[in-house]
């Protein structure tokens, strides 16, 4: 991309939306695009990883062990047990796997070669968003029953009678449109942002650099901005795993609770 | 250059969100300094508030590549 964008002379192009759409790998086959195998990867090193951590499990933990159960420790405490409340450990593998599964995956946006987050591609948040809709109305409808969980939803308990009007649909948009597409966008668009920011930088400055001897001058700058902006991406990317765990857990306590 | 217009909007949209981002914090940061043991029960209440008013930016960025 970084090429392209100079070879066809002059202007600087500034990176699209179709930097995201990477041709595929082998052949053309569109399920071997560059994030499947990314999502694949991340699977793999997930696994490798936590097995190895657990496997030889002692008493005094080696560095290895540590930080795996402190990954571990802070899913189960501290989104787990906060919010769900005392029924919190048949949903710790959920949250689990959820805040590992988007924490690789969106790291990868930054590590060098691989540099591409995969959830920027607004698929696979959809397939996360709609396992956690259904799970927490799965949950809900469990432990109220399909008939109690709805009229829960759609008729808040000690509301006037005549709010119902404009209360109703706005609770079943929310429950049933706004929290499932606000949870998968949510990821979706700040990867998607941060990817473009980085793009910005090092494009820009990669174009600055191949200017004339003035625009030399500043190409560091734009350069040393996107290595700063590759830290501030580390950030967001660990806050969005976790929001995007912490708001599953919400949910899931919300239709845990008898009136919310 | 296309699409520029788009962007200006984007920005305009931009403003609430921020100001909204930065109060929550501001009320997160000075509750936590009353009372320090307050912060686990703030932070993820802190957290949320902000995730929601990000969404709004968010949404925005995005309709400013689709429209």
């Amino acid at each position: 991309m970084l090429g392209l964008a100079f070879a066809k002379g002059g202007g600087f192009v500034p990176p699209s939306t179709a930097d995201f759409n990477l041709p595929p790998a082998i052949g053309n086959n569109p399920y071997t695009t560059k994030p499947i195998f990314l999502v694949l990867l991340s699977v793999v090193l997930i696994s490798v990883f936590f097995i190895a951590a657990s496997r030889k499990a002692l008493v005094v933990p080696s560095k290895f062990q540590f930080a795996g159960e402190s990954i571990y420790g802070f899913v189960r405490n501290s989104i787990g047990e906060e919010i769900i409340g005392h029924e919190f450990m048949r949903f710790v593998p959920f949250l689990f796997t959820l805040f590992t599964f988007i924490l690789t995956n969106n790291v990868f946006g930054i590590i060098p070669l691989l540099q591409f987050p995969a959830m920027s591609h607004v698929s696979f948040p959809y397939v996360l968003a709609g396992f956690s809709f259904v799970i927490f109305h799965w949950v809900g409808i469990k432990k109220q029953g399909l008939g109690k969980y709805l009229k829960g939803i759609a008729f808040m308990p000690g509301v006037p009678k005549a709010v119902y009007i404009l209360l109703t649909p706005i609770e079943v948009a929310t429950f049933f449109l706004v929290r499932p597409l606000t949870l998968s966008l949510r990821l979706f668009a700040n990867m998607f942002a941060g990817h473009l920011l980085l793009l910005v930088f090092i494009m820009g400055g990669d174009h600055l650099i191949r200017g004339v001897i003035g625009l030399k001058i500043i190409a560091p700058f734009a350069f040393a901005f996107g290595i700063g902006m590759t830290f501030f991406e580390f950030m967001v990317q660990c806050l969005q795993a976790y929001i995007f765990t912490l708001l599953t857990a919400l949910f899931i306590a919300g239709a845990l609770a008898d009136e919310h | 250059m296309k699409g520029t217009l788009n962007l200006v909007g984007y920005g305009l949209s931009a403003i609430g969100p921020a100001i909204a981002t930065g109060m929550i914090f501001a009320a997160y940061i000075s509750g936590v300094a009353r009372q320090p043991e307050a912060r686990s029960v703030l932070q993820p209440i802190a957290f949320l508030g902000f995730a929601l008013a990000e969404a709004l930016a968010l949404f925005g960025l995005v309709l400013a590549f689709v429209l």
